[in-house]
């Protein structure tokens, strides 16, 4: 069991694995409850064609993401605006464009072999700026999820009362998107531009499975990221697999695993309103 | 102060942009009053609660706002899979006097907790929002409003879909509610309670009639909601909506 921990790129490994599901986990349980999995995914996939120039141009490949996002952030904005054209439609447009640019670059017959890998991600080679950049994610995500709790919590039940309460939803959203293309700089690298979004979307949804609370929500998806992150590295070692992918098979074990316990809550809850009901 | 003027509104044209939807809509809500707010769908009645509530800003008129003010939405609008309790919900009122950086602590969850008591729901306060009847839940969303100290609270259709022991529970909560001074404005369909309240504002795109209930004669109501009126056995008055009005 500990013998993969003897080598030191399944340390690293399992450092980056661990602070990046800590992250995701936590952030992706406000991106589940918001909604907002086509907007992870669409993220995702808009910062490809900046990893690729920045793989290209050989410096850190997070210099090549975070004008990526913003790029990408602008062009939704603009497209949204054209007539007839409603905002999914725009986020479609914008980052399937994006998206297919990256492949072209990454696929060209110029560019270097192994660009492809960016797809996919290399979670079993992460560097010290990797490992600083996730690790100054948690904090930066603890932080701002702390102090958000409240008005993320309201805002997300009742949108439309928000501004009764003194909450600028407009702005509680905003600041969602802004942590969550933040937490997608960084772990892109890490997770791959396929599968980055499995890690936010697949522990939250497990999380929400097993949990009718946010507060434990939260912890049980962060549990579940990690956890399930580390299986992924074991099966990677054991296997032979690809690291990203393995990943995000665990993940969706998990997943597939806590799909009982949603249908028993739901069983329970009729009994639950009835015996309400007889109370008063 | 029972006389008090909470709303003062005179004049008012409201819109969303465009040319006004509502407008000439003039009336003061009182402290421990209780107005009804009548119209069909569409008439402005949600546009009007919202100038309230300062999401609005009047395009002629005056509006003056004297207390802070509490929403009590339609539950079928809120989500009903959110995981939150109903005291999760009660302590969200606390939100509004808590700086941005500050998240509700033990003691806004005990003022939550006495607000679910003052709703009767003090015993359920642990359980899952989305599984509360209609009306718990509509009494929630009041505790909310009260944490949240509201003079006012605005209430947008509260008895739709609720049995009548659920009905008459709440409208004796509003009662309650009256009688410690604060002011109610509900959004209704229902005439027979209307009658029971202090005042009425009937709205269809402009004002049609305020006053007490006494002002609900046959032309105001025909000039509110468009002639769909129906006298009920014992001379009460009802409306009929156009969705009910294609089964008959």
């Amino acid at each position: 069991m500990l013998e993969p921990l003897q080598d030191t790129f399944m340390q690293r490994a399992v450092a980056e694995m661990t602070l990046l599901g800590l992250a995701a986990g936590a952030l992706g349980c406000w991106v589940v409850l918001y909604e907002f999995s086509y907007a992870a995914e669409s993220l995702a996939h808009a910062v490809f064609p900046g990893l690729v120039l920045a793989a290209l141009a050989g410096v850190p490949l997070l210099l090549g993401a975070a004008p990526a996002i913003l790029l990408a952030a602008l062009a939704i904005a603009l497209a949204s605006r054209a007539p007839g054209v409603g905002r999914e439609t725009a986020v479609a447009v914008v980052v399937t464009t994006l998206f297919g640019l990256g492949v072209l670059l990454a696929l060209s017959p110029q560019s270097p072999p192994g660009l492809q890998s960016l797809l996919f991600g290399d979670i079993l080679g992460p560097t010290d700026t990797d490992l600083a950049a996730a690790a100054a994610l948690v904090v930066v995500v603890a932080v701002a999820l702390r102090l958000l709790h409240g008005q993320l919590l309201a805002t997300g039940f009742d949108r439309d009362s928000a501004a009764a309460l003194g909450l600028a939803a407009g702005r509680v959203e905003a600041a969602l998107l802004v942590l969550l293309a933040t937490a997608t700089v960084v772990a892109v690298q890490g997770l791959g531009n396929l599968l980055v979004v499995a890690a936010f979307v697949g522990p939250a949804a497990t999380a929400r499975n097993l949990s009718d609370r946010v507060g434990p929500m939260i912890a049980i998806a962060a549990a579940t990221a990690v956890l399930a992150g580390i299986a992924g590295l074991y099966l990677s070692y054991y296997a032979g697999t690809a690291g990203g992918a393995s990943v995000a098979l665990a993940i969706l074990t998990a997943y597939l695993l806590s799909l009982p316990a949603r249908g028993l809550r739901a069983r329970r809850a009729p009994d639950r309103a009835r015996v309400a009901t007889t109370i008063l | 102060m029972p006389d008090r003027a909470l709303i003062e509104a005179d004049g008012l044209a409201l819109g969303y942009g465009g040319p006004a939807v509502v407008e000439g809509v003039g009336f003061t809500l009182r402290a421990g009053e209780r107005l009804a707010l009548l119209g069909p769908n569409g008439g402005g009645k949600t546009t009007v609660l919202r100038a309230v509530l300062g999401e609005l800003r009047p395009l002629a008129g005056e509006l003056r706002v004297g207390t802070r003010c509490g929403v009590v939405p339609q539950t079928e609008r809120s989500r009903l899979d959110y995981p939150v309790s109903a005291l999760d919900v009660a302590t969200m009122g606390s939100l509004s006097r808590l700086p941005w950086w500050r998240r509700p602590g033990r003691r806004e969850r005990r003022e939550g907790l006495e607000a679910l008591g003052r709703v009767g729901l003090e015993a359920l306060a642990g359980e899952t929002f989305g599984e509360l009847s209609g009306g718990q839940r509509q009494r929630v969303l009041v505790a909310r409003a009260l944490v949240q100290d509201a003079g006012v609270l605005l209430m947008d259709e509260p008895f739709a879909g609720l049995d009548r022991t659920a009905a008459e529970r709440l409208e004796a909560l509003i009662a309650a509610l009256a009688s410690e001074g604060r002011g109610v404005v509900i959004a209704t369909h229902d005439l027979g309670q209307a009658a029971r309240w202090d005042s009425v504002l009937c709205i269809n795109r402009r004002q049609v009639a305020v006053g007490p209930p006494a002002v609900l004669s046959r032309e105001v109501l025909e000039a509110t909601y468009g002639g769909e009126i129906v006298a009920l056995p014992g001379g009460e008055r009802a409306i009929v909506s156009p969705h009910h009005h294609d089964h008959e």
